[in-house]
């Protein structure tokens, strides 16, 4: 007589259970990061004055204008959308990974009233709110720079969580599936990089084939996220594809809920399978 | 015996890996206030046996209830009355010691005062209040094996798994955890205990499981294991062929065991057979000692070497 094998079937995808219990992981994280507040503070301060001294006004100087606009105004927000992509993740590949793998955080998480699920969208939540803390620092810059030209920019922050939210997740995927930490070179160069250039950032998409649009509307996240800080931040809309500015980014929110909500979810039980086997 | 309260109760509990069976349709129960040892080579099944009782790892069938509570379903009730000192150091190395535990205090819900008068109380028993503030790099192996026994008492327990809870301490350090494991027993608590020390199973356990190959191949009391299976007394003496006639003659039924250039002579012979025939037969660097629970260990599970 055998007992029915309650795993036999591959565990099949679940919504997860979550509770209150997400927060003390995302308590822990803010913890470590508020101890080396520092360190996690200058490159993010650094890095977009680089950006905005090298492209705005250097390159920028042999630029005309953009769309009708000067070149640092053009790439001022997608600098902002480049930093909500950057903060969630490598918070949830690297960061994670070192937090699973090596230092076996997760494993003392599980062993208290808290879940695996609720560890893992903990880190999903601690790296959407990285994504704010760099967006908004970023903000902070081009605001000091003078490069704000919309009332509506402070909803950036708010915006940068779900945006971090949607990357976290689709970096937790890979996290889920990396067996060994140089794995995510593999995402770094193949996804990120991609997206760093070739989602209307440095350039406008529309100076790209129809096809070229098309694709980076479909598969490239960064593009929604940059349509909508650069309507936000300088009221300014690429017309991409020809779409008229209200439903492009009708287009651009709708597809990052729809992806951050199916990207949460299959992250979500990817991570558990991958932790308990 | 009283009826006792069942307090962990395993049926048919198994866990397979692909095709590899690490436990094996086990069945045991652990009444309230026990202190059982889970005794076996590496790779018994002894850890993963342990991680299914803290719902680290689903079974992959049988039944496993603690204090009532299933593993397959009621993982929270589980997790908050259990105790974990795992066998890896998972210490949290972006804290130091004193914020590893009210870090993790937090994760039970307990308050941040009640947490911190806690977490002080475990660093002063534990002999860590120097090392506070100290980052857990910066501790030696011993200490670290402290503090994760510290942090595994920090929601009062009503079940705590020790799994190798001694490994790589010194023997005062030892000492200090046998005396907490002591004090643990005294409060009721019920403690299931893993070691490759079978002096620690000894004066520890009340109850000793020997697991090998996934299933339990022993179980009982310490002393009733060594009484019935390597009875009171062990002669060692060199290995001699030309003594092996006299020796066999003279123990007619007991065991007879080379290792290298030794011989172990077990019998279920009362105390006093081996100095009886030493009077008669004197012989040089031949020893009487009492039978341990590590001759019952290697005579149950053999003295080949295993690989994790």
């Amino acid at each position: 007589m055998s007992s029915p094998n309650l795993r036999k079937s591959p565990a099949h995808f679940t919504m997860p259970k979550l509770t209150y219990r997400v927060w003390k992981v995302w308590q822990r994280n803010f913890d470590v990061f508020r101890k080396t507040i520092k360190v996690n503070f200058l490159p993010s301060l650094l890095e977009p004055i680089l950006y905005l001294v090298a492209f705005g006004f250097g390159l920028g100087g042999f630029i005309p204008s953009i769309q009708g606009q000067p070149y640092i105004d053009f790439i001022a927000p997608a600098l902002v959308a480049i930093a909500i992509m950057n903060g969630a993740f490598f918070e949830c590949t690297f960061a994670s990974f070192v937090r699973m793998y090596y230092q076996k955080t997760f494993d003392a998480i599980v062993a208290t009233p808290v879940s695996v699920e609720e560890v893992v969208t903990g880190e999903l939540l601690w790296g959407a709110t990285r994504s704010t803390i760099n967006a908004t620092i970023v903000l902070a810059v081009i605001a000091i720079f003078g490069l704000i030209k919309s009332p509506l920019f402070l909803l950036v922050v708010p915006f940068a969580f779900f945006g971090g939210l949607m990357f976290g997740s689709i970096a937790m995927c890979f996290t889920a599936i990396a067996p060994n930490i140089d794995f995510f070179n593999f995402p770094s160069f193949l996804f990120l990089t991609p997206m760093f250039f070739l989602s209307g950032t440095f350039f406008p998409l529309t100076s790209l084939p129809y096809a070229a649009q098309v694709a980076a509307m479909a598969v490239l996240p960064l593009t929604h996220v940059v349509n909508i800080t650069r309507a936000v931040v300088t009221t300014h809309v690429e017309p991409i594809l020809g779409l008229n500015p209200e439903i492009l980014l009708l287009i651009s929110l709708a597809w990052i809920i729809a992806v951050a909500v199916f990207f949460f979810i299959v992250s979500i039980n990817l991570m558990k399978k991958r932790l308990t086997g | 015996m009283c009826s006792q309260e069942v307090l962990i109760e395993a049926k048919q509990l198994t866990k397979k890996f692909d095709d590899f069976t690490a436990v094996d349709h086990i069945d045991f129960k652990v009444n309230k206030g026990e202190c059982v040892g889970f005794l076996g080579p590496n790779g018994a099944g002894k850890t993963t046996t342990v991680r299914m009782m803290y719902c680290f790892l689903p079974p992959t069938s049988g039944e496993l209830k603690l204090a009532g509570f299933s593993v397959n379903t009621q993982c929270r009730e589980i997790k908050s009355i259990v105790g974990v000192a795992p066998q890896e150091d998972n210490l949290d190395p972006d804290f130091t010691a004193i914020k590893n535990l009210t870090v993790y205090a937090r994760y039970f819900d307990i308050p941040k005062d009640e947490a911190l008068k806690r977490a002080n109380e475990q660093l002063k028993f534990f002999q860590l209040e120097e090392k506070r503030e100290v980052p857990i790099a910066a501790l030696s192996t011993g200490m670290k094996r402290r503090l994760i026994f510290a942090r595994a008492l920090l929601n009062q327990p009503q079940i705590l798994l020790l799994d190798e809870p001694t490994t790589g301490l010194d023997p005062q350090a030892r000492h200090l955890a046998w005396d907490e494991v002591r004090n643990l027993k005294k409060k009721q608590v019920t403690i299931i205990l893993t070691t490759h020390y079978m002096d620690e199973a000894a004066v520890l356990c009340d109850r000793i499981l020997i697991i090998d190959r996934g299933k339990i191949i022993e179980e009982g009391k310490p002393a009733e294991l060594v009484k019935k299976h390597v009875g009171e007394e062990v002669l060692e003496l060199d290995y001699d062929e030309k003594l092996l006639p006299t020796l066999k003659e003279a123990f007619p039924g007991a065991d007879f065991e080379r290792l290298g250039d030794r011989l172990q002579i077990f019998t279920d012979k009362p105390h006093g057979v081996f100095e009886g025939f030493l009077k008669d037969h004197p012989m040089q660097n031949v020893t009487i000692r009492t039978a341990n629970l590590e001759d019952v260990f290697l005579k149950l599970t053999g003295r080949g070497l295993r690989e994790e």
